[in-house]
């Protein structure tokens, strides 16, 4: 009987019906932000790239990166540096297995939402 | 690997709404997953309505309602009714539990039951386990000792024997390792936190002699080390147990022996 239909058995859901979690969330931001840091370095590398090739060249990059476009880009790419960071900083302190009981490990997450948001707020005063 | 979307053989669709009993005074619905192996329809949505003044407390009790005054063909897992053997772990309300120990009333809006996710269904609520216990029984679930068996049992300290409270107490219901998104897309080689929690409970019994065999074992970038602290597993066990911490502990052990 328990073999019964096994090869077309179907798959249950997952991604779709599983509520988010603080901490699954926290979690894949950690990995997108990581990936979207990639092509915010190739920015910055064009940047120097350009100011080391013409001076035509370097402003008309600066001009597209200094657009209210391309600031966009580069204070949301400044929240995923100190995101990551901070993340980070988390995943060292788990990986003495410490601060891992629901209650702290989600308070930590919000440390990580927050203090990215407040960081990259700095920067941006600052900078 | 990850696979975002579900087989086409495995889509959900709408299914039946069933009729409403004959007090509507109090009454609440019920989604619920089904599947049958004896025709070729894809899985659906069917909609019940439960009499809450008629109705035990807990989500099993609504079940067991269903099946026994709506619609026999209902199928799930359920016996002890209450959290002690396992065997009723769904994903409620988009958590995974055991349906005998979740409230009805922990529950806001329509009741929506799914069985475990990213599992082989064998019926409607009902996964298919076998690999699942084919991980638990990879990782030697036994006292392996090598000295001469004392002459009356293994002895252990009281200090040593706290160490398995909160490892012990796990009853393989399978909601932690098929609430881990790690799980699901390596599942064939991860072996998940319930496997992975029950490893470090024998990792770190006292009495136990094959310690290095079994962190042996499970040095391999797959069986644990997909593991990326997601802690889906701690959040959702319905013990309140912290496979999340286990695997953890098992790593920093993989570690301390190498340095």
């Amino acid at each position: 009987m328990a073999d019964v239909n096994r090869g077309n058995r179907p798959l249950s859901p997952h991604l779709t019906i599983y509520r988010p979690q603080l901490t699954s969330i926290t979690s894949i931001l950690t990995r997108i932000t990581g990936n979207a840091l990639i092509v915010a370095t190739v920015l910055v590398i064009w940047w120097f790239f350009a100011a080391s090739t013409s001076e035509a060249y370097f402003n008309l990059v600066n001009a597209v990166l200094l657009s209210w476009f391309g600031q966009t880009i580069l204070i949301l790419s400044t929240w995923a540096l100190w995101y990551h960071l901070l993340a980070g900083i988390r995943h060292l302190i788990w990986d003495n297995a410490l601060m891992m009981d629901i209650e702290t490990a989600e308070r930590l997450g919000w440390v990580v939402i927050g203090g990215s948001v407040v960081l990259t707020v700095m920067t941006v005063l600052v900078v | 690997m990850v696979q975002l979307t579900l087989p086409k053989n495995s889509q959900v669709k709408q299914g039946k709404t069933w009729p409403k009993p004959e007090d509507t005074s109090n009454l609440r619905r019920v989604q619920i997953y089904r599947w049958s192996p004896d025709d070729d329809a894809n899985p659906s949505i069917d909609s019940y309505f439960v009499d809450m003044n008629k109705c035990g407390p807990m989500v099993l009790d609504a079940l067991i309602k269903i099946k026994n005054e709506v619609d026999p063909s209902l199928t799930f897992r359920r016996s002890c009714r209450e959290g002690i053997c396992g065997s009723c772990a769904m994903n409620i309300d988009g958590i995974n539990t055991l349906a005998c120990i979740h409230g009805l009333d922990e529950v806001k809006g329509d009741i929506k039951i799914y069985p475990l996710p990213h599992m082989p269904v064998v019926k409607d609520l009902i996964p298919d386990l076998t690999h699942f216990y084919a991980q638990h029984a990879s990782i030697m679930p036994w006292l392996e000792t090598r000295t001469n068996k004392p002459a009356r049992e293994w002895q252990q300290s009281i200090e040593d024997r706290k160490k398995l409270d909160g490892l012990y107490e796990c009853v393989m219901c399978a909601s932690c390792s098929t609430s881990c998104p790690s799980y699901w897309w390596n599942g064939d080689r991860y072996l998940g936190p319930a496997a992975l929690l029950h490893a470090y409970r024998w990792i770190i019994d006292s009495r136990d002699e094959a310690t290095g065999e079994r962190l042996d074992q499970l040095e391999d970038p797959f069986k644990l080390y997909r593991c990326h602290t997601i802690m889906n597993c701690t959040k959702t066990c319905p013990k309140g147990l912290n496979p999340a911490q286990a695997i953890a502990e098992i790593k920093k052990m993989m570690l301390e022996r190498t340095v």
